[in-house]
């Protein structure tokens, strides 16, 4: 028996030796993991942040994707088993992590000030990095002739436009909106009903989807939906307008984006609390914030950016196609940050549920 | 020497008595016994006994209340449930959310919100005014609490913050079955749309029971042919079976997906031989979820059968077909029930693996196809809600152990056969 035990534990020790001899060499670097949302997106984040960071200031960033509910964060703060370091996330999981101590409070002397972003795009615990929108587009080659969909109302009306549907399957952020933008609230009335009345608010939202349910199509990445729309699988599909875009625009697609009811908000860098690479997270999300870093990312997808400074290097060629283009703006929706900050966790539970009834 | 020893005492070489000697060999032999199982008896402490104690231990915990607002979990725990609370528990309440770190708060209230819906935005606000609300006397500190939230005149939220109270209750377990309890600690429903989890209990047994018949009436016939094929052909068709068996079950899972879907292989063939002319749907729904399973788990339902059908004597059948059966009743009166080792063997492992599926529906299903291993998964990792979660696996385990047990009684496990 002692035999078996020293046996057993020298074997232990072997293999630890070898695990860390195994990954000694990366830790040599600095090195982060950031959680984003994969797809086209990730890739801009690749060729603007990730690979000019190894080279300027010396940080390797590693990629992971996230669905985007702060249960996922929650779960390695509580654990302690931390997988990201820097998390790009939607601004009401940012401010309702941040308000439950899920999230660390950001380095804001680092940052320059708050005063260098957009109003809500610095928060406590959160930098902003893109605005970007929810919106619907549909296959211009299959509406050649006739009636081309052109308000939200039209991609809840299968009677109309009969055909499948593509909608985002893990959270109901934007789709909420839609749905009441949809049943005939414009968008300005929309937040001040959430906070009257948020449960008749979702009742009716849910309402308003059970008379498309047997039409939809889930899309779980972003990267998804305009695939399904070039699949043929669905006639219309909701999506982020950054992967729309760069479906026109890098694969040639004659997909069309409505901007009637689109739905706005930032994404921004957050930082779990209490994980030990903390300093880093903080360098990554500086070198992120500097004005000709963040300006980058429009090269190669049509978000905005979150300062101003940043704003006049933006490339030129992608102004008409931001979601905060004028001509886009007619009838946008700014998602109420603080209504989902107390909502999110709650409705994503909700709307799992309904999808499975 | 031997005229002093005992006449019946044998004596080993070096003169200690035989029985002695065997005793000791004998002993060493079990400790070096135990020495041998010791690994796997410690693997399976650590890697299976503990992990199920306790993760029933979570399934019937509350923990949130009592962990971050212990006083006011003890004060609650004493009120009789009538009215509202005598104030000084309020007041301990409120002294206890002016100094709650925020993660702990942060606890509470998610799982006060699972109780009552909109609880964590009022419990947001009556914590930000709390420093203003503990130094009121007991006699206005409803008062303050109304005051910041107009709820807190409802003694359902007071009842729910009770409820939260008790540290061990079947808060969770009830909720794995729809049900809850009211303000008086009756079991009901749960509201209207939250419904889910008897449905996908129910689901589960559905899918898992129909994928067991579809492969036991697909396995039957290739297991047959296996087993009476001279050997050569067999050999071929063994490795037919086996080969998708090695196969990685996503990879298998993944090839469904882009076989079946509306622009796949099986759609395009289809409408170009004329069987439909629109796309059909076959995956994202319940049929896709059947194909998968069953092709999965074919081989399951197939080898048991195979190697018990291997052993039955051919000259069974050429005695009930030389004493006047036909085919079809000799097939069911001589053979099959000397298949039953073997069929139960299939059937039992195809069904319990199906019950605990969970990536292949994941894929292949849409959201009514999940089963309940995906709602543990969900719970478990991007709810957060690992109360439900754990309970929602104590009712898997139970649903497999009960399954494993009628089986028996029906069927016998002694008399089942793997190989």
């Amino acid at each position: 028996m002692k035999g078996f035990v020293g046996v057993s534990a020298a074997a232990l020790t072997g293999a630890a030796l070898v695990g860390l001899s195994a990954t000694s060499p990366a830790q040599a670097e600095d090195t982060i993991t950031v959680a984003s949302w994969g797809g086209a997106y990730s890739a801009s984040q690749r060729e603007a942040y990730y690979k000019p960071a190894a080279k300027e200031v010396d940080l390797v960033v590693l990629e992971d994707e996230w669905g985007g509910s702060l249960s996922e964060i929650r779960v390695q703060v509580e654990t302690g088993d931390y997988k990201w370091h820097v998390i790009d996330s939607e601004s009401g999981t940012a401010m309702a992590g941040c308000d439950e101590g899920l999230l660390a409070e950001i380095d804001w002397e680092m940052m320059g000030g708050m005063d260098r972003f957009l109003p809500g795009a610095a928060l406590d615990c959160a930098v902003g990095t893109i605005s970007w929108a929810t919106v619907y587009a549909y296959d211009g080659d299959s509406f050649m002739d006739g009636e081309t969909p052109s308000t939200i109302a039209d991609f809840f009306d299968t009677e109309k436009f009969p055909g499948k549907r593509g909608l985002y399957a893990k959270g109901m952020g934007a789709t909420l909106e839609m749905a009441l933008m949809a049943d005939g609230m414009s968008a300005s009335e929309v937040n001040a009903y959430l906070h009257e009345n948020d449960e008749e608010a979702v009742a009716r939202a849910f309402a308003k989807l059970d008379t498309i349910k047997d039409d939809i199509i889930w899309w779980d990445t972003g990267s998804m939906a305009p695939q399904l729309l070039s699949d043929g699988e669905v006639v219309m599909t909701t999506g982020w307008n950054g992967r729309i875009y760069d479906a026109i625009v890098n694969e040639g697609k004659n997909f069309v984006i409505v901007w009637d009811g689109q739905t706005i908000d930032y994404d921004l860098w957050v930082t779990p609390a209490g994980h030990p690479e903390y300093d880093l997270a903080m360098k990554f999300i500086e070198y992120a914030s500097r004005p000709e870093v963040m300006a980058r990312q429009s090269q190669y997808i049509s978000y905005g950016p979150t300062t101003t400074e940043a704003a006049e290097l933006v490339n030129p060629d992608i102004l008409r196609d931001l979601p905060t283009s004028p001509a886009n703006l007619g009838n946008a929706l700014w998602v109420d940050t603080v209504w989902w900050a107390d909502h999110e966790e709650e409705l994503t539970e909700r709307f799992q549920v309904w999808r499975a009834q | 020497m031997a005229s002093t020893a005992e006449p019946d005492a044998m004596m080993a070489a070096d003169g200690v008595p035989l029985k002695i000697r065997l005793r000791r060999a004998e002993r060493m032999r079990k400790v070096w016994a135990l020495a041998l199982i010791a690994p796997l008896f410690v693997f399976l402490i650590v890697a299976f006994v503990f992990p199920i104690l306790s993760l029933l231990t979570i399934s019937v915990e509350d923990p949130e209340v009592n962990d971050a607002l212990p006083r006011t979990a003890e004060a609650f725990r004493e009120w009789d449930g009538q009215g509202f609370p005598p104030t000084e528990t309020m007041v301990v309440f409120a002294e206890e959310l002016a100094m709650a770190d925020r993660g702990g708060f942060g606890r509470v209230s998610k799982r006060l919100n699972y109780d009552i819906s909109g609880f964590r935005s009022m419990l947001k606000k009556t914590a930000r005014a709390a420093d203003d609300l503990a130094p009121l006397s007991p006699d206005a500190i409803h008062e303050g609490f109304i005051d910041i939230d107009s709820d807190w005149a409802d003694p359902a939220y007071w009842l729910a913050v009770k409820r939260a109270s008790v540290r061990y209750s079947d808060y969770y377990m009830l909720w794995a079955i729809d049900l809850r309890r009211d303000g008086t600690g009756e079991i009901v429903d749960v509201a209207e749309g939250r419904a889910i989890y008897v449905e996908v209990l129910i689901r589960t047994i559905e899918i898992s029971f129909a994928v067991t018949v579809l492969c036991f009436v697909l396995g039957l016939p290739i297991a047959y042919l296996l087993a009476t094929l001279p050997t050569r052909r067999s050999n071929l068709l063994l490795i037919l079976v086996l080969l998708p068996f090695w196969t990685s079950l996503l990879v298998r899972t993944t090839s469904w997906l882009v076989l079946l879907q509306n622009e796949g292989l099986v759609n395009d063939t289809a409408i170009w031989l004329g069987l439909w002319n629109e796309p059909q749907e076959l995956v994202r729904n319940r049929f896709g979820v059947y194909v998968a399973m069953v092709h999965i788990l074919l081989p399951f339902m197939v080898l048991p059968m195979y190697s018990v059908m291997k052993g039955i004597n051919p000259w069974h059948m050429r005695a009930a077909a030389s004493l006047g059966a036909p085919g079809w009743k000799a097939f069911l009166k001589v053979y099959l029930p000397q298949c039953m080792p073997g069929v139960g063997a299939g059937t039992l492992l195809v069904f319990i693996l199906s019950l605990g599926y969970y990536i292949t529906p994941a894929l292949v299903g849409g959201p009514e196809d999940q089963m309940i291993s995906y709602w543990i998964a969900e719970n478990m990792g991007r709810l957060a809600n690992w109360g439900l979660g754990a309970a929602l696996s104590a009712i898997l385990l139970a649903l497999t152990v009960v399954m494993f047990l009628v089986y028996n009684r029906f069927v016998g496990i002694d008399r089942l056969k793997v190989s």
